[in-house]
């Protein structure tokens, strides 16, 4: 019988790789992006094993809004991606530095 | 050990790797192909969570649609893989460092807490109340019942994320040829309608 807590370790590890992806990543905004879609996947499992385990449907459905949040966030992501290649020309991040941040 | 054990082990080890891959590869499309196996394997877990509606909509949702996004993407945008030695140095202490540190802390208190649920009692869609019903069937009559504001603002939000990257994509081109209807519409006086004898053509 699989407990609720391998559930949890599993889906932590996973939340932490994408964090450690978006650190160590510094060559394009693509990767980045793949990255919170881990993150969002790690909560995802989170929320389903929670809900699995409660016998409770509530988790699945919140699980379902953040697919859609997912969906749209890469959507927008990837079109600010697209034309920031075009008027810059790279979308390597470390010559994203016209913002002086 | 069960085969329930055996297959989340099975499921869990490649989802990890495969994730490891998505952010370790050099190539954005071995990243983006990395990035499928690991949604296909994560759907897996979602099926042995009893979640096969999610499950689904994963395959479909994100296999079927964003992770193809994102390859137009990297195949549209054309970035050179990078042929000079990237500095990966530079940020790896300070990366790793927070990722162990999170790592660390999140499997350790999970490791040594061990949470009951068996005797909560707030549960607002209790499993029980469903169990004729398949996963399905059981999702979709509260989502259009206790949830139908959220579900019509997740459509909201999906409508505003199709309008916003439409918006920032749109460029005008030199040389295209659009409809104007206004002009069509206003041709009056300049048409003409000629009898053609048949046999002879006209003249323009």
């Amino acid at each position: 019988m699989i407990e609720l807590n391998q559930f949890l370790i599993l889906s932590a590890l996973l939340f932490s790789i994408g964090v450690i992806g978006i650190f160590l990543n510094r060559k394009n905004v693509i990767i980045i992006l793949m990255s919170i879609e881990i993150i969002l996947l790690a909560v995802n499992i989170n929320l389903i094993a929670f809900s699995h385990f409660l016998n409770d449907l509530t988790g699945q459905i919140f699980s379902l809004f953040v697919l859609t949040v997912a969906a749209a966030e890469a959507a927008i992501g990837l079109a600010i991606l697209v034309i920031y290649n075009r008027n810059a020309g790279s979308i390597e991040i470390e010559k994203i530095n016209t913002l002086k941040g | 050990m069960s085969i329930s054990l055996l297959t989340f082990y099975l499921f869990s080890s490649i989802l990890l790797l495969s994730s490891l891959m998505v952010i370790s590869t050099k190539n954005p499309v071995h990243s983006v192909l990395f990035l499928i196996l690991a949604f296909l394997n994560a759907a897996g877990i979602f099926v042995i969570l009893h979640a096969e509606f999610l499950a689904m909509i994963l395959i479909i949702v994100y296999v079927g649609a964003v992770a193809v996004l994102f390859l137009f993407v990297v195949m549209m945008l054309d970035f050179k893989t990078s042929l000079e030695k990237d500095n990966i140095l530079q940020y790896m202490p300070i990366g790793l460092l927070i990722g162990l540190v999170f790592i660390a802390e999140l499997v350790i208190v999970l490791i040594n807490t061990r949470l009951d649920l068996s005797n909560i009692q707030i549960l607002s869609n209790p499993l029980d109340n469903f169990s004729d019903q398949s996963n399905t069937e059981a999702i979709g009559s509260i989502l259009y019942t206790n949830y139908v504001l959220y579900f019509q603002l997740s459509g909201v939000i999906l409508l505003v994320a199709m309008v916003g990257s439409i918006v920032l994509t749109l460029r005008d081109r030199e040389g295209v040829k659009r409809q104007i209807v206004s002009e069509q519409v206003d041709r009056k006086g300049k048409i003409e309608l000629v009898n053609v004898k048949s046999g002879e053509g006209v003249d323009i």
